[in-house]
This record gives structure tokens, C-alpha cells and sequence, in this order.
């Protein structure tokens, strides 16, 4: 299984394989925010949490058709689905190389950004580790609509259809934890929700991804 | 003792029976070689035979890990060379060795190109080349000598004959003879009857 990570990883940074994809979009997302509202800073640092968050999740939503669309297109799912690793571990390890390649950046780049947005100094801290806690969740979440629309050609907007409803208990306690961050308030619920939320889709999602791909390949 | 056997199988595709009443095993060494026009439904039964699919109705046995499926695509990725990619392969299977088949495919020269840049049949020869590295004994082949030329389809005809020599064995859908000796198998006399109606689940939709 772990080869098919270092697989997913090399490809991702072979030419064509997107890494950079989902930074390149948050970077602009982010960049464009202070020409559309305007240089007030009271304003950029109120809105900076949820823009900084809702860039993050539409970064990450670019790049998910290709998790499983591509193995399908030349027959690799179809190999994998007979190999000896069982089709969860796959997923598993699919979604973690997104993961790698599309969340992880996001994370560390995110901070800079949050100097664009005059993001208040208390908060920074919450962001990294709201994006830290909450990334794994969207690529989790992510691969599974995926699963749901591998076999279908273009499905790229169904894909965000179907996905970003998901994603949103997630950006909610994201945002909440980095603004309450800033405010100096408590951050614990929000924040132990958001895990939650990323281990429950960590260790249910990879089933009923297998399931949907099972049905795909029929 | 068979390595898979089939009995009272119906296959379906999109929740259409295309065969009915396959009754067939496959011994060690033993070559099946599946026949039927264009549409007869031998990609469906194979596919079946890989467990993509559960079969219609009836029953498929075979060890878990016994089936190495080939297809019509051949599963590389063409930003990886062709050395990664039968590596990586090999690696999903247990780790063994890829000199012998990058050798029995002639693939030794094209070992540093990425599998993009290779021609059509050279991409034929390393999708048949992954067979050697599964070290599963039972080859389920989809019209494995598509856009092979004929010293290819030597090769590949002396791999398949020294897999089962070795108490492997094949089931291939072909068009074209490969010169060993074969079981062939027409599965146009089992195509499945339409005019039965059936009152079951539907799961086309599926």
C-alpha cells in the first residue's frame, strides 16, 4: 500500500500531475480578496478567518476529480480492484497523497497569506492548526465523491456538487476556531468538533468509498 | 484439483444476462481459449472471472488471490518510466523481481522511457510484462495481441507457454491463433435467452 502512495505522490509531481494546482488557486483566490473589498484593514482582518477557510476548501475541491478518474481512464483502478490490497487501503492511501499534495501546502502557505488579509496575530496560530485538523477531512470526504462519480465522464461538476455540502461542518469550525482564536475567546468545542469530524470521515469514508468504486467497475 | 471453476454461471452487463449456463474449469496447465463474435460477451464473463463483477447467478471458485487480470488497457501511467512502472507492480503484489519480465518482453532497451512515449505495442508488451510480476497463477486475458506485431506475439505466446508449464494457467479471449495447445471454448451457444422473463431485482442502475 505504501507504494501506491509513493506512487500517487510521484505522479503528482511529474509533469501533469497538478501539484501546485490547488496552492496556485488559493494564492490567487486570496490575492484577489483585498483588490475586491478594498485595502480597509478592519475589514480584511474580520473576513480574513472565513476567506482564508473557504479558499482552502475550493483549492482542495480542484484537484479531487483526479484522485480516481485518472486510474480509471487507463484501467489502473480496474488492475488495483484485483491486486492484493484491499480497495479501502487503496482509497485510504489515495486520499492521503491528495492530501500531501494538495492539503499540506495549503497549510503552509496559508500564514503568509493571512498577512495579505491583516489576519490578527492571536489567530495564526489556530489557523495552522485548524487547517491541519480539517484538510485530512476534505480530502477524505473529497475522494469519496469522487468514488461516487468515478465512472461517469465530466463529472467534475457533480463531483463538487455532491462534495461541497459535505464540506461544510468543516468549514464552519474551521472558521469558528480561527475567529474565536483572534478574539482571544475559548476555541475548544469548535475545535474538538472539527476533529471529529476529520477522524470520523478518516475511518468511515475509505468503506463507502471501496463500495461506490465496486459498483463503478461492475 | 482446478485452478477455477465455473458452474451454472450467468454473466450479465448492465444488469442484462449476455451468458447463461457456463459450466467450465481450468486445470494447471491448461489453456482456455474463449471464441464468440464482437459483442458475444467474453470481456463480461472475464471480467466476472477477475471478481470486478459478481456473477449473475451461479458460482465462480477460485482461491482469493489467484487471478491476474490483463484488459484492453493496459494500466500505466505515462509519466512513469517503464522500469516504474512494472516496479511499482511488482511491488503491489509482493515484491518480485522485473528483470526476468522486462526480459521475456524485450523491454530491457525502453527501460528509462516513460511509458507516454511508447508506441502502441510497445505499451501492449509492458501491460503484459505485469502478468510476469503478479505471481498469480491463474492469467485472465482480455485480446492480449491487440496492436501486437507478430515477433510480439511470439513473445508473448512463449511467456504464456512457460507460465503454464509451470503449473500456471490462462484463460484468454482471442481472435487469432497462437500456436499452443489449447482448450477452445465458444461461448456464442451460451448466449443468454431474452424471451425469459424475469422478475427480479433490477440493478442496471447500478
Amino acid at each position: 500500500m505504501i507504494r501506491l502512495f509513493w506512487r500517487d505522490i510521484t505522479l503528482a509531481f511529474r509533469s501533469g500531475g497538478g501539484f501546485g494546482l490547488g496552492l496556485g488557486f488559493f494564492l490567487i483566490l486570496v490575492t484577489l480578496v483585498p483588490f475586491g473589498v478594498g485595502p480597509n484593514a478592519e475589514m480584511l482582518s474580520a473576513i480574513a478567518p472565513g476567506i482564508l477557510w473557504v479558499g482552502a476548501l475550493l483549492a482542495c475541491l480542484l484537484s479531487l476529480d483526479r484522485i480516481f478518474a485518472l486510474d480509471f481512464e487507463d484501467g489502473s483502478l480496474d488492475l488495483l480492484a484485483t491486486a492484493p490490497i484491499p480497495l479501502e487501503g487503496v482509497v485510504a492511501m489515495k486520499a492521503f497523497a491528495h492530501w500531501i499534495t494538495t492539503g499540506l501546502p495549503l497549510v503552509i502557505a496559508a500564514p503568509a497569506l493571512g498577512l495579505l488579509l491583516h489576519l490578527d496575530s492571536a489567530a495564526y496560530r489556530w489557523l495552522i492548526v485548524t487547517l491541519l485538523i480539517g484538510t485530512p477531512a476534505l480530502s477524505f470526504i473529497g475522494a469519496f465523491g469522487a468514488a461516487l462519480t468515478v465512472g461517469l465522464k465530466r463529472g467534475g461538476l457533480l463531483l463538487s456538487l455532491l462534495v461541497l455540502p459535505l464540506y461544510i461542518p468543516t468549514l464552519i469550525f474551521g472558521a469558528e476556531v480561527v475567529r474565536r482564536g483572534a478574539g482571544g475567546f475559548l476555541v475548544g468545542t469548535p475545535l474538538a468538533m472539527q476533529a471529529g469530524i476529520t477522524l470520523g470521515a478518516v475511518a468511515l469514508l475509505p468503506f463507502a468509498a471501496a463500495a461506490a468504486i465496486r459498483v463503478a467497475l461492475r | 484439483m482446478s485452478l477455477i471453476s465455473v458452474k451454472d454461471m450467468t454473466v450479465s452487463r448492465g444488469g442484462m444476462p449476455v451468458l447463461e449456463g457456463l459450466n467450465f474449469a481450468v486445470s494447471p496447465g491448461e489453456i482456455l481459449v474463449l471464441r464468440g463474435p464482437n459483442g458475444a460477451g467474453k470481456t463480461t464473463l472475464l471480467r466476472t472471472l477477475a471478481r470486478l463483477q459478481p456473477p449473475y447467478a451461479g458460482t465462480v471458485e477460485a482461491a482469493p488471490d489467484a487471478v491476474a487480470y490483463a484488459a484492453h488497457a493496459d494500466g500505466l501511467k505515462a509519466t512513469l518510466t517503464v522500469s516504474e512502472n512494472l516496479a511499482f507492480w511488482a511491488g503491489v503484489y509482493g515484491g518480485q523481481d522485473i528483470a526476468p519480465a522486462l526480459r521475456d518482453f524485450n523491454l530491457e532497451t525502453l527501460r528509462d522511457r516513460p511509458a507516454g512515449n511508447l508506441s502502441a505495442g510497445q505499451k501492449r508488451r509492458l501491460g503484459l510484462a505485469r502478468l510476469m510480476v503478479t505471481g498469480r497463477p491463474v492469467w485472465v486475458l482480455d485480446e492480449p495481441t491487440v496492436s501486437l506485431d507478430v515477433a510480439s506475439v511470439e513473445l508473448f505466446a512463449k511467456a504464456v507457454k512457460v507460465h503454464v508449464d509451470g503449473g500456471g494457467a490462462a484463460v484468454i479471449a482471442t481472435h487469432i491463433h497462437l500456436g499452443f495447445e489449447e482448450t477452445v471454448f465458444d461461448v456464442s451457444p451460451y448466449k443468454a435467452r431474452h424471451d425469459v422473463i424475469r422478475n427480479d431485482f433490477d440493478e442496471s442502475f447500478l
